[in-house]
Parts: structure tokens; C-alpha cells; sequence
């Protein structure tokens, strides 16, 4: 199959980028989207040009590293798929794609369709935990969780991080994100000592990295590969009310000596 | 001369940690913050050590070549993680869990290690449930467990068909809220490329920028590796487009033994290859042999569609040759049996490579539903992969590369032949022998990071003052990042006509062809030849486009595969020089009506290979196997 591709170029986070057009020819249904892109990099070093950088690695779906936006769909036409799962059996003969980078305020630029999402760790880091120490944990049967309980939690812990739910909403909000993180931990028991100070902290971290409001606007969970649903939005919301209602800072207490 | 010394504590097996545990220095709680410890990679032995020994109270620093330490392979193990709970009162124990891991290894692990593993894995559960992590619960609210290979009891905890990526979440987690509260410096974007050895021992590293190009050197009282497997020597393999040798390799060559480095585990179940295109292989995890049978058409050739195929013309040939077992035979064994059949020209799809993992019975049985709620994502990705809906028709698999059992000789304490440098998880060589139980890979790399290294490497820091080195005086820090940088120049100035990938492709054929499921004298012999002879167009003739100023993903490659084309060159020796077939090693030469044929009188030892210097072999050190609680014997899966 032949098809146009117009991929973004930029060489580096204060140039200014473009779209290149590249014709590619012999594509097969069978070969994934980053199949084609290993195809357009090993022509274009041969030409003596320099490859297009892309972000990838486990080529699976898991590990949340690859993130184009394809003819403005964030991972592409196929629902609850990354970008390294969808195939080219998704597209037809004289096709145009256009790739570009995620485009928002808190996922700098690095290069071409590489861009910086270490907001997202930052975003864990105010609170996305449940602070044990190794060692000294009860025994797992200890803690009943109900499969009802435990399937809901995990539907939300397996978010990738990959921030299709940012490229895609029209305000570049990381609300399905952190919503997740707030729904997984919050859920299960283990979760509840520090439910509303994380509620409290993962929201402000999502405002300090200059990420925009929730609209519920719904995208974010049309293009999120793991068809995360934005219910984690709602209990996100729920969650950070209630802990600002009753929230108190912890009181300075004095040692026994 | 390097020395092996196991250091394996006295007494008996199941006191040996314990006893070690008490033996062991300790560093006092005011001290270990004086301590630097440097960890490389941040999947679950890295990540789980970082954080732990950030709790601990020692200064952590944690480098990773990806932009999160939450992108690590780990992340993409599928089935599940054993522990001895026997929480589903079926005879399990740690004794069992031990002897099924050193049968399985096929009598080539360290008997002491194992046993240590086993007793921990109950440990991990707890830690890792007490994380948040959501593993698979029965309706009252109990664990939930599944079976895997080589086991006849079930021991496998997991969530869905993502088991590593909650267990990595949970690890990463932990590693933020200790980079959070200022315990870890976190370097991302940072791949390592040397080791210093300063005075004697491990004292830091020297790291390139990934994205600025800086190339600059850390210090540490300790260095702990945690850069997983080397499976991408062969190109196609389970593993991630990322993942490399390079960090083992250059602390090989800084005088780190290499041990066992032929043991590499081949998978039975993954999408076959489909064109000259694949870039990897997508692995079908082992907990759908619990419900899908394998089979291959009894007649050569039969090109009918599988639902035409009656029963009584279909050979479920796992279940015919290992009654007792069954579908769940070890990797090794299962991935052998599968290239027998299409070697036989049984094999199914196109080129004939590929065997049936059928789910109709379990289908009928249990109906729909439960079978896409046990592994409905592995399903929706087989599905995506090949177009074909294995809920109505058998899914194709046929072997991959998946794990590497062999890597970097630690002694019982997890340190190399490098005082001070530690290697954990998938990079060392401990606890898995010559073959791999599914389910042990999770296990092994929470075990190492939460719960045997923080222990030891205290032991070790004891035993040193802390001590900062000026990185910018000491001379072997300069040493170290000028070759670096001159390893970085010389690969942009070579300016040839072939890319990266195609030598990539090249020595990957030539490990899969003459290093893979089976091999002989004949064929390691010519991979003798053609390596060295890659290595020399390699440096010769490459291309890698760019500058080292940015971000460069060729260059980045370049340095990767060279490194895999001289690991390469040690697995074929490695191969060639052991004359026996055991696990996941199968030398034609040597079997038994097509089972391994296991040499104990001669082969009964860890091959620990010591570097000697550009183009010469290196020097074979044998660490001999002592079994004293599980009796050598030929496996049987029968």
C-alpha cells in the first residue's frame, strides 16, 4: 500500500518546527504504525538524513512511552490501543496521515514527536502512594477486599501514563491522570489513612504543572488506550471536596523524648 | 585473576539466610545517610531496592535511560508472580517452591539462592498488597491464584493478564514518594555507559545525557546494576525495543564475571513472526496454557482451517508426551516440542511455523465470559496483532526469545567480582539455572530489590568508610568519561553505508540460526566466524546520522548493539564449550530420544567468564554446583 505521511519536525525544543511530507511506498497491513516509522527512518539515514525521533519501547501496549497524534486522534483510529498497537490494516491505499507531537503547556517540547510528561511523575510524587516501608506488612489475606472492589480499582491502576487523556481534551487537563491514581489507591483499604491529603495534594500538583481545568468534555476517555473511564473524575472531584471540607493540617505534636 | 567465592553461609539450607541475616555487619541508622548508593534502572529490582534503601536512610541516586522509571520492561510481564503461601491448601511449601525452581532450572542454579527466594516470595506478597497493588481476589475477598508451568500446585498471584505493571507501579511508586521526600535523586533520560573502578572498587559511573548529550561521571560508596536481560541479541525477541547488554557489558569489561551467558530462555507461546518488517515479538502469557491447548494436525501438510481438522486427526502432543504435566510442561521443554512438530511439518499458519493454542474446550466448559475475564487484554492484543478473533478460532504461537537466565556472577550476597558492585533482577545470574519457571522473573526481582540487597550491600558498606572521590580529579573518573566520549565520537565519525539495524538484524539471524533452540558444534563454530567479522564491518562501515549534542536515538543504538555483537561472540563460546544439553541449552549433540541429556560429571558448574582484553577470548572460571537437599536427577515431566 502507498500512503502520505506529514510528519512534524522540530529540532529541538526552542526551534521552530514544521510538517514534512514523506511519501512512503510498500507498506503491509500486517506491519504496526512504528513498523512503518522504522521503515521511514532506516530510508531517510540511508539518504543521509537524520531519523525522526519518536518515543517507544515495549511495542505492546504497556509500557506508555509511544504518543503520536495521528490526523488528530491521539494514538490513532482504533479504540483502547496505543500508538505501537495499531496496524496499518487501519488505513487504505492513498491515505494521508498527518503526525504530530502531544501539544500541551505541561508536556514540553524535546524533539520532533518527543515530548516531556515528567509532570506525570511530579503529579505521583505529591501523593500517588501508599506510604509503607518494606517490611513489617501483615499477611495478604489479612486485608478482605471484595472482587467487586478490587476489579474497580484495578480498571483504574491500569492507567500506562501515557498522556493521550492530555493531548486529547481541549484543555489539556490531566484530570483522567490523577483521577485514576486517586480511584486506584482510594478504593481499597490499604488506601484510606491518606485519602484526603492525596486527593488534596495530586490536584494542587495537576494546577502548580499548568495543566488545564476538567469541562468533562469526555475525550480523554474516547482516546485513552485503556478506555479509562471518566468516572475516575467524578470520584477524583468527590475525593478533593470532601478532604477540603474536612481536611486539617496535622498537628505539631512533641516528642516522648 | 579474578576469584569466585560464592560465599555461601554454613549449615543448613533453610537456616542459611537466617543465620546470615544475624552474621552480617550492620550500618548504624545515624551512618547510612552517609552513605551514596548509585542504582542503575529502575524496573522491579531497581525500583524496589532504590526505595528501600531511601527508607533505610541511605542516599539513593537512581539512573534510567527512559523519561520515567514507570516505562521499564517489567512493566510488561503478563501471567503472575509465585509465592509460597499454599494459600489454596494444595501442598505448597517453600520446600516445594525450592525444589520445583532448582528441577525446573534443571540442576544449574545455586541451590542456597533458591532457597532464599522461596522463603522471601511470601514476604513480597505482603509488601506488594500492602502497596495497594490489586491482585486478583476471589469473591470473599481472598487472594486469588492461578497455576503455571513446571508447578503442580497454584502459586500464582496476579492482576489480569498485567501482573509486572501493577507490581512495577507499586515499586515505582514507592521510589517517587521517596524521591518526593528528597532520598532518591532521580536521573532520567541517563543512560550508563561506564563503570569506575577506583582503588579496587566499584566508586560510580559515567553517564551520557540522552537528551543534551552530556557525558559526565557519579560517585557512590556502592553501585548496584538493575539493567535486566540481554535477550535483544538475537533482534527479534519479547523484549523491549530498548532494552540492552550495555551496562553489564561495560562492567565486564571493567572485571565483572559473566556467568552462564548461553542459558537464554526461548517462550513457547508468542505471535509468530508475520514479515521481514517485525520490529519484535509479542509475548502470549504461560497462564493461558492453564485453559487452551496446544496441538498440531497429526498428517504433514494439512492445510485445512483448524475447525475442519476432526479430533481424532489432531495431536495435542504435550498431552500425549508429558501425561502428567500436560500443557503445563516448563518453557523449555513446551518451546522444543513445538519446533519438533513444525520441524516434523505439522506446523500451522504461514511458513508452517506455528502450532494451535485452542480455547474451544475451555470455552464450552466455562463459558465466554469467564475465559474473557481470566484474559480478555491478551485476547483484544492477540487480536489486534493478527486479525483472527481466538475466541472462535485457536490462537497460532510458536517460540520467542523472553528471558536471559545467564548475566553478571554475584555471590551470595548479590555482588560481583567487583567489590561493590551489586547486579540484581534479570541481570544477574543467580537463582534461575539453566531454564526459568513462569512466574519466577517477578518474583526474583522483588526478591533481590525489597529483600535480600538492602540486607547485604549494609554488610558490605560496613566493611568501607564513606568517602566522597573528586569526580573531576580522581583519574580513573577522567579516564573513564574520556573513553566514553571517545566511544561517541568514533561511532558519528565512522560515517558508512549500512544503518544500525541492519547489523541489529544480521547478528540476530546469526544467534537465532546457530544460538538458538538448538545448536551444534558445527553451527556455534561458523557463528565463531561471522561475529568477529560483523564487529569488524561494524566499526568500519556504520552509520549513525546526527550529532551527540541531543537527543539521538541512532547513536544511542550504535552503542547498544556493538556491545551486543560482542556478548554475541561469549554466548556462542559459552555454547560451544558446554558440551551437555540442559534447559533452555539444547545441544543436538547430546539428548536423549529428543529430551536433554544433562552431563553432571562434567558440567555440574557455573560457567563465569572473565574479560581479557579487546578481540581475545575470555578466561573460563568454573564455580561448582553442590546439591545437598535436592537430588540430581534426570527432570521428568512424564
Amino acid at each position: 500500500m502507498r500512503l502520505t505521511l506529514h510528519v512534524w519536525r522540530q529540532s529541538g525544543p526552542n526551534a521552530t518546527g514544521k510538517l514534512e511530507t514523506y511519501p512512503m511506498d510498500g507498506i503491509e497491513a500486517d506491519m504496526s504504525f512504528l513498523e512503518m516509522f522504522d521503515l521511514l527512518n532506516e530510508k531517510l539515514t540511508l539518504e543521509g538524513k537524520e531519523p525522526v525521533a519518536f518515543a517507544h519501547d515495549c511495542r505492546e501496549g504497556i509500557c506508555g512511552s509511544c504518543n503520536m497524534m495521528i490526523s488528530g486522534q491521539a494514538h490513532g483510529p482504533w479504540k483502547g490501543a496505543t500508538t505501537c498497537q495499531l496496524h496499518m490494516r487501519a488505513f487504505k491505499d492513498g491515505d494521508e496521515i498527518w503526525v504530530e507531537p502531544w501539544r500541551a503547556k505541561a508536556f514540553p517540547m524535546i524533539k520532533d514527536l518527543v515530548v516531556d510528561r515528567s509532570a506525570f511523575d511530579r503529579i505521583i510524587q505529591a501523593g500517588g502512594y501508599i506510604s509503607v516501608n518494606t517490611g513489617g506488612a501483615r499477611d495478604a489475606n489479612e486485608i478482605l477486599i471484595g472482587k467487586e472492589v478490587v476489579d474497580e480499582s484495578m480498571d483504574a491502576a491500569t492507567c500506562i501514563g501515557c498522556g493521550a487523556c492530555v493531548a486529547a481534551c481541549p484543555n489539556a487537563s490531566a484530570s483522567l491522570f490523577t483521577g485514576a491514581k486517586i480511584t486506584h489507591l482510594g478504593l481499597l483499604p490499604q488506601g484510606q489513612p491518606e485519602r484526603d491529603r492525596r486527593a488534596l495534594a495530586m490536584v494542587e500538583q495537576m494546577d502548580i504543572e499548568g495543566f488545564g481545568h476538567c469541562t468533562l468534555t469526555g475525550e480523554c476517555q474516547e482516546a485513552c488506550p485503556k478506555e479509562i473511564s471518566i468516572d475516575v473524575i467524578k470520584r477524583m472531584n468527590r475525593d478533593y471536596a470532601v478532604a477540603a471540607a474536612r481536611y486539617v493540617e496535622p498537628k505539631e505534636t512533641a516528642g516522648a523524648g | 585473576m579474578i576469584e569466585l567465592n560464592s560465599n555461601i553461609p554454613s549449615g543448613p539450607v533453610e537456616q542459611k539466610w537466617d543465620k546470615h541475616r544475624f552474621d552480617m555487619k550492620l550500618v548504624n541508622p545515624a551512618n547510612k545517610r552517609k552513605y551514596d548508593v548509585i542504582v542503575v534502572g529502575a524496573g522491579l529490582a531497581g525500583a524496589s531496592a532504590a526505595a528501600t534503601m531511601a527508607e533505610l536512610g541511605y542516599n539513593v541516586s537512581c539512573f534510567v535511560f527512559h523519561d520515567s522509571p514507570r516505562r521499564a520492561h517489567s512493566i510488561a510481564a503478563q501471567g503472575g508472580i509465585n509465592a509460597a503461601k499454599n494459600y489454596q491448601n494444595d501442598g505448597d511449601s517453600i520446600q516445594r517452591l525450592f525444589y520445583d525452581t532448582v528441577k525446573g532450572g534443571d540442576f544449574r542454579a545455586r541451590e542456597a539462592n533458591v532457597y532464599r527466594l522461596a522463603q522471601v516470595s511470601v514476604n513480597i506478597i505482603d509488601q506488594c498488597v500492602a502497596q495497594g497493588v490489586p491482585f486478583a481476589r476471589e469473591y470473599g475477598g481472598l487472594l486469588a491464584n492461578r497455576s503455571f508451568g513446571g508447578a503442580q500446585v497454584s502459586r500464582t498471584f496476579y492482576a489480569r493478564g498485567q501482573t509486572g505493571q501493577q507490581l512495577l507501579i507499586g515499586a515505582y511508586q514507592a521510589l517517587e514518594r521517596q524521591i518526593a521526600l528528597g532520598k532518591v535523586k532521580m536521573h532520567t533520560h541517563s543512560e550508563m555507559l561506564d563503570v569506575v573502578v577506583a582503588d579496587g572498587r566499584a566508586r560510580g559511573i559515567v553517564v551520557r545525557n540522552l537528551l543534551t548529550g552530556d557525558i559526565t561521571a557519579h560517585s557512590a560508596d556502592a553501585v548496584v546494576l538493575a539493567t535486566g536481560g540481554y535477550g535483544n541479541v538475537f533482534f527479534l525477541s519479547t523484549n523491549a525495543m530498548y532494552s540492552n547488554v550495555t551496562a553489564s557489558w561495560r562492567a565486564h569489561k571493567k572485571g565483572a564475571a559473566f556467568a552462564n551467558p548461553c542459558y537464554t530462555q526461548i517462550h513457547p507461546t508468542c505471535i509468530p513472526v508475520s514479515g521481514d518488517h517485525q520490529s519484535k515479538l509479542t509475548l502470549m502469557s504461560e497462564s493461558l496454557r492453564n485453559d487452551g491447548r496446544v496441538w498440531v494436525p497429526k498428517k504433514q501438510g494439512d492445510n485445512r482451517p483448524p475447525s475442519q481438522i476432526p479430533e481424532s486427526e489432531r495431536d495435542y502432543y504435550l498431552e500425549r508426551k508429558y501425561p502428567s504435566f500436560g500443557n503445563l510442561a516448563p518453557r523449555d521443554i513446551a518451546s522444543r516440542a513445538a519446533k519438533e512438530a513444525c520441524d516434523d511439518g505439522r506446523g500451522v499458519g504461514p511458513g508452517g511455523l506455528g502450532v494451535y493454542l485452542d480455547f474451544a474446550d475451555s470455552i464450552k466448559r466455562l463459558g465466554q465470559k469467564t475465559i474473557a475475564e481470566r484474559y480478555g487484554n491478551l485476547f483484544d492484543m492477540y487480536q489486534r496483532i493478527t486479525d483472527e478473533n481466538p475466541y472462535q478460532l485457536p490462537m497460532r504461537i510458536y517460540p520467542a526469545v523472553h528471558y536471559t537466565m545467564g548475566g553478571t556472577w554475584v555471590d551470595y550476597n548479590l555482588m560481583s567480582t567487583v567489590p561493590g558492585l551489586h547486579v540484581i533482577g534479570e541481570a544477574n545470574f543467580s537463582d534461575h539455572g539453566a531454564n526459568r519457571l513462569g512466574a519466577s522473573a517477578l518474583m526474583q526481582g522483588l526478591a533481590d530489590g525489597y529483600f535480600v540487597l538492602p540486607y547485604t550491600i549494609g554488610n558490605y558498606l560496613a566493611g568501607v568508610k564513606p568517602e566522597k572521590v573528586d569526580v573531576n580529579a580522581h583519574p580513573a573518573f577522567t579516564d573513564a568519561v574520556r573513553a566514553v566520549k571517545a566511544q561517541t565520537e568514533q561511532l558519528l565519525n565512522i560515517k558508512g553505508k549500512r544503518t544500525v539495524d541492519s547489523f541489529h538484524k544480521e547478528l540476530g539471524k546469526i544467534m537465532w540460526d546457530k544460538c538458538g533452540m538448538a545448536r551444534t558444534r558445527e553451527g556455534l563454530t561458523e557463528a565463531l566466524e561471522a561475529i568477529p567479522k560483523l564487529r569488524e564491518e561494524f566499526w568500519r562501515n556504520v552509520n549513525v546520522p546526527g550529532s551527540g549534542a541531543s537527543l539521538n536515538q541512532s547513536l544511542e543504538k550504535a552503542g547498544r548493539v556493538a556491545d551486543f555483537i560482542e556478548l554475541g561472540e561469549l554466548m556462542c563460546r559459552d555454547a560451544l564449550h558446554r558440551e551437555e544439553s540442559c534447559g533452555g541449552h539444547f545441544r543436538v549433540e547430546y539428548q536423549d530420544e529428543g529430551e536433554a541429556k544433562r552431563n553432571d560429571d562434567e558440567f555440574a558448574y557455573v560457567a563465569a567468564w572473565e574479560w581479557t582484553g579487546d578481540g581475545q577470548p575470555q578466561r573460563l572460571h568454573k564455580e561448582p554446583l553442590v546439591y545437598e537437599n535436592v537430588k540430581m536427577a534426570t527432570r521428568s515431566y512424564k
